[in-house]
């Protein structure tokens, strides 16, 4: 009966082709993920209040301060949202971070683990549910730029461009946040760790104030941070003020750059996360 | 006769710390082999090597017929694994669970649907079905468990210590449960820090201490490697308890143990039954009270004292609980 069964299940299963699997697995995990947020709204709800805040923040208390050419406060609030949609997308990579390294702990990884699942599928249907996410945030706070007075004035193919720029950013560097909590002993460090590294991209960028403000040493950084070239790309695909140092590279490539990191990220760390996944607790 | 599961030679070490110091396993098909030992003995990394979670440093093995190493793919559909914490979602309800581990068992939708109802259905779980996890009780849990780990029908299970922590009742459902499983063909492999639950559900037991297999054999054997049946005779005055152990010398198989503040004789015997009538009437023949007379079989736990309890290791135990390894009889 037993030799029977197992061939049966041998004869089931081989023929599907591998990539097949990856992607059905990837969507029931994803699917797990997504169901979770329905059951937890307050996660989604705190997700926005953060990037709402900042807005409300910029707009209206520090952003009088801050000069980016003709337009006064008007051109800053479109100045600044591009920028804020570049910030949600990496503060989001905090999340993953944490949610990585709480899952990894858990009884359930050794289910998944013990399933003749694509062990992959398990960080590819993770960073599928965060991209949904990070794609309804966007969203909303594109709304909610609206209502501070941000306007799309580059028509329409050029912010469909944008939009996918920020997706396909978000998803890459979601992996960066996958890898490195694969690597946290518990929940509390990776919230920590998650947010260290993410400040100074996200704050040494362009997202606030132009570069031109900054000193002269880290303005180089500051130029060719993934983050300021997101920005810096979106204002331009939006027709949003774009205040530029020189004409460097990174100034005058922003779109082009943009696309290249994500695909870098994505290819250095999607598989350096997959490689740390199948090892841990080995 | 066909063999399951198959290891030999498992070692595994976390460091400086050894968990697996080469041990065999062998168990058929369509039989329970009872893992026993104490915390830190190495029966969850055992099961974690032979469920491809893990592995070995060195050794080899198979289960049901495939390699755990080279054939992972292979082993992980015709086992199911139930571990000591639920390894559930949180917060999934119990049928979203089922299904998501169906899917991930690549059943189609429609059928992922049916086996969660049918795993519902007979593991008693169908009024909660649609409720969050959060919500149910430790059994609830453990039975949730143990029908996700049945989602692909497997050959072979492996349950690590599936009801520690239960209460009595749970327990019981729990063993039921179990031994349907195996009537109706499955081979199961238990690790257990409860005596009464190898004997209860074990054909064949596997005694591990520090990594290292120091007994195997059945529930039978291994208790008639401690002794055969014992006499208790309890007397009603301390001092017949010295004429009272030379009077019924003669019935008994080995020279009998007495001990006057508890006015107790232990007389181990080799019929047990004719043995107590002989006693009886001997005692009172020479007008001795008996206030209690009982034959004692001797139970997994006096095995496991006997195998593990030598007073040699009392030393290791001072710096043993710094390591977590053992308390000397696990946790009762």
């Amino acid at each position: 009966m037993s030799t029977l069964t197992s061939q049966s299940v041998k004869e089931e299963t081989a023929p599907r082709p591998r990539l097949g699997w990856l992607i059905t697995d990837s969507i029931a995990v994803s699917r797990r993920h997504l169901l979770k947020i329905t059951r937890v709204p307050e996660s989604l709800f705190f997700a926005l209040i953060q990037p709402v805040m900042f807005v409300l923040l910029f707009a209206f208390v520090f952003g009088g301060a801050i000069d980016v050419g003709p337009g006064g406060a008007q051109a800053y609030r479109e100045y600044l949202i591009p920028g804020i949609l570049a910030q949600t997308v990496m503060f989001a990579v905090a999340g993953i971070t944490v949610g990585i390294t709480e899952d990894a702990s858990k009884g359930i990884m050794d289910r998944f683990r013990s399933l003749p699942m694509r062990p992959g599928a398990v960080l590819t249907g993770h960073t599928l549910a965060s991209l949904l996410q990070n794609i309804l945030v966007i969203m909303i706070l594109s709304v909610t730029g609206f209502l501070v007075g941000w306007r799309i004035n580059d028509g329409f193919s050029n912010a469909a461009i944008a939009y996918l720029m920020f997706a396909s950013f978000a998803y890459a560097i979601t992996w960066v946040g996958a890898w490195i909590g694969l690597h946290m002993p518990n929940s509390e460090v990776a919230g920590t760790a998650g947010l260290a590294w993410i400040f100074p991209f996200t704050f040494a960028s362009n997202i606030f104030t132009p570069v031109a403000t900054m000193p002269g040493w880290l303005q180089p950084f500051v130029l060719w941070n993934p983050v300021s070239c997101l920005a810096l790309a979106a204002r331009e695909l939006f027709g949003n003020p774009t205040p530029l140092l020189g004409d460097s590279f990174p100034e005058r490539y922003p779109v082009q750059l943009s696309f290249a990191y994500s695909l870098l990220l994505l290819a250095i760390f999607a598989p350096l996360a997959v490689r740390a996944f199948k090892t841990r607790n080995k | 006769m066909t063999l399951a599961i198959k290891a030999s030679g498992l070692a595994k070490a976390y460091g400086e710390v050894i968990a697996l110091n080469g041990i065999d396993i062998e168990v058929e098909q369509g039989t329970v082999l009872g893992l026993l030992g104490p915390n830190g003995s190495g029966k969850t990394t055992t099961v974690r090597i032979l469920a491809t979670l893990l592995q070995a440093d060195s050794g080899s093995a198979s289960v049901g017929g495939f390699d755990v190493v080279t054939q992972s793919d292979e082993v992980r559909s015709v086992i199911g694994l139930t571990g000591q914490y639920a390894a559930v979602d949180e917060y999934l309800t119990g049928r979203e669970n089922l299904e998501l581990f169906g899917r991930l068992f690549h059943l189609s939708k429609f059928d992922a649907a049916k086996r969660a109802t049918e795993l519902l259905d007979r593991f008693d779980l169908s009024d909660a079905a649609d409720r969050g996890i959060k919500g149910y009780s430790g059994g609830m849990r453990r039975r949730l468990d143990l029908a996700a780990s049945l989602i692909g029908r497997p050959n072979v299970l492996f349950l690590d210590e599936p009801t520690t922590g239960l209460d009595p009742r749970s327990r019981q459902g729990m063993w039921s449960v179990i031994e349907n499983l195996v009537s109706e063909g499955t081979t199961v492999l238990l690790t257990t820090q409860y005596l009464e639950e190898a004997d209860q559900l074990a054909n064949r037991i596997v005694v591990l201490d520090h990594g290292t297999v120091i007994a195997k054999g059945t529930s039978n054997e291994l208790k008639s490697q401690v002794g055969g049946d014992r006499i208790e005779i309890v007397v009603e005055s301390a001092t017949d308890v010295a004429r009272a152990a030379d009077l019924i010398q003669e019935f008994g198989s080995a020279a009998a143990s007495t001990e006057e503040v508890t006015k107790t004789i232990l007389l181990p015997v080799a019929g047990g039954s004719t043995a107590i009538v002989n006693i009886v009437r001997k005692l009172d023949e020479n007008k001795i009270a008996i206030a209690d007379i009982a034959l004692r079989r001797p139970t997994l736990d006096d095995v496991f004292l006997s195998l593990t309890g030598h007073a040699t290791e009392d030393n290791e135990e001072i710096s043993a609980p710094a390591k977590g390894r053992r308390g000397r009889k696990g946790r009762s």
